[in-house]
């Protein structure tokens, strides 16, 4: 499979993410788009760790180049359920105080 | 068109519809009921480029952790309800047109580089993506971040905790 198939689908995903962000305003579905992005980012890794192994398991059938780009993934992930966690609660403590999660009503930090 | 072609399509069109849905449901349950077919959808991907760990993990972690998560905090708040007020028009289609205008930049991108050409993906084969290897490289010359990451989910527990108790 050309990686250029996957560099297509990843930016599709991604470019949906950037879409979601910009014109919902329910702050969880922006915060699920940005999950989606994250998820297009680790496709690529993923399919260029592949590429690369593709290129280097010709001459060395024990090669293990790409693991790197695996680990990063796993990496991604990591933050990610942290990131989660802390955001989530984030947008609950807003809910609390304001009974919404519209963006549009979180122009000013105060109140 | 082989079998792992098909397969490959089919996973495309799967992700991306349901990435797409994700937008335009206007129910949030709905938005996250879509988000987790993207995420199996991905997991497919994964299996597919034969990096089985990480399409386990992505299952456990993400379909199975954060989705729960998104899930509870939509019903905690009780936003099961279409209850979103119409956005300025203008305002969606400007992201809309960002957002495309993004897509065609990197695509024409894409096609003229020239490290790319020529170069294929390994499907179904290789063993990198076996639990094995990439555990013998994370617990080697990944320890240090690895470690590092238990006190970044131990700062984020507490942050959370700290964030989400009443004052």
């Amino acid at each position: 499979m050309p990686i250029q198939y996957y560099l297509y689908l990843s930016l599709a995903l991604f470019s949906i993410g950037i879409a979601g962000v910009l014109t919902r305003r329910n702050a969880i579905i922006i915060f699920m788009s940005v999950e989606i992005m994250l998820n297009a980012v680790n496709l690529l890794l993923v399919a260029f760790s592949k590429m690369h192994y593709a290129k280097d398991v010709i001459s060395n059938s024990a090669s293990m180049v790409g693991t790197d780009g695996q680990l990063f993934v796993f990496f991604i992930m990591v933050v990610a359920a942290a990131e989660v966690s802390v955001g989530l609660a984030i947008i609950v403590m807003m809910f609390r105080n304001t009974h919404s999660v519209d963006v549009n009503f979180l122009n000013r930090l105060k109140n | 068109m082989s079998a792992i072609q098909i397969m490959f399509w089919v996973l495309t069109v799967i992700a991306l519809g349901s990435a797409l849905m994700v937008l335009l449901s206007k129910n949030p349950v709905h938005s996250v009921l879509w988000l987790i077919a993207v995420f199996f959808a991905i997991s497919g991907h994964y299996i597919l480029l034969n990096a089985q760990f990480l399409a386990i993990v992505n299952l456990i972690v993400y379909a199975g952790a954060i989705m729960v998560l998104f899930l509870f905090v939509i019903m905690l708040m009780n936003l099961n309800k279409e209850s979103e007020p119409p956005k300025n028009v203008w305002m969606k289609l400007a992201g809309v047109i960002a957002a495309g205008w993004f897509l065609s930049v990197l695509s024409f991108l894409i096609n003229q580089a020239p490290e790319l050409h020529n170069r294929t993906v390994q499907l179904k084969d290789g063993n990198i993506g076996l639990i094995e290897n990439l555990g013998k490289v994370l617990f080697t010359s990944y320890l240090l971040p690895f470690e590092i990451s238990s006190v970044l989910f131990l700062s984020a527990m507490v942050g959370a905790v700290v964030i989400g108790k009443k004052d």
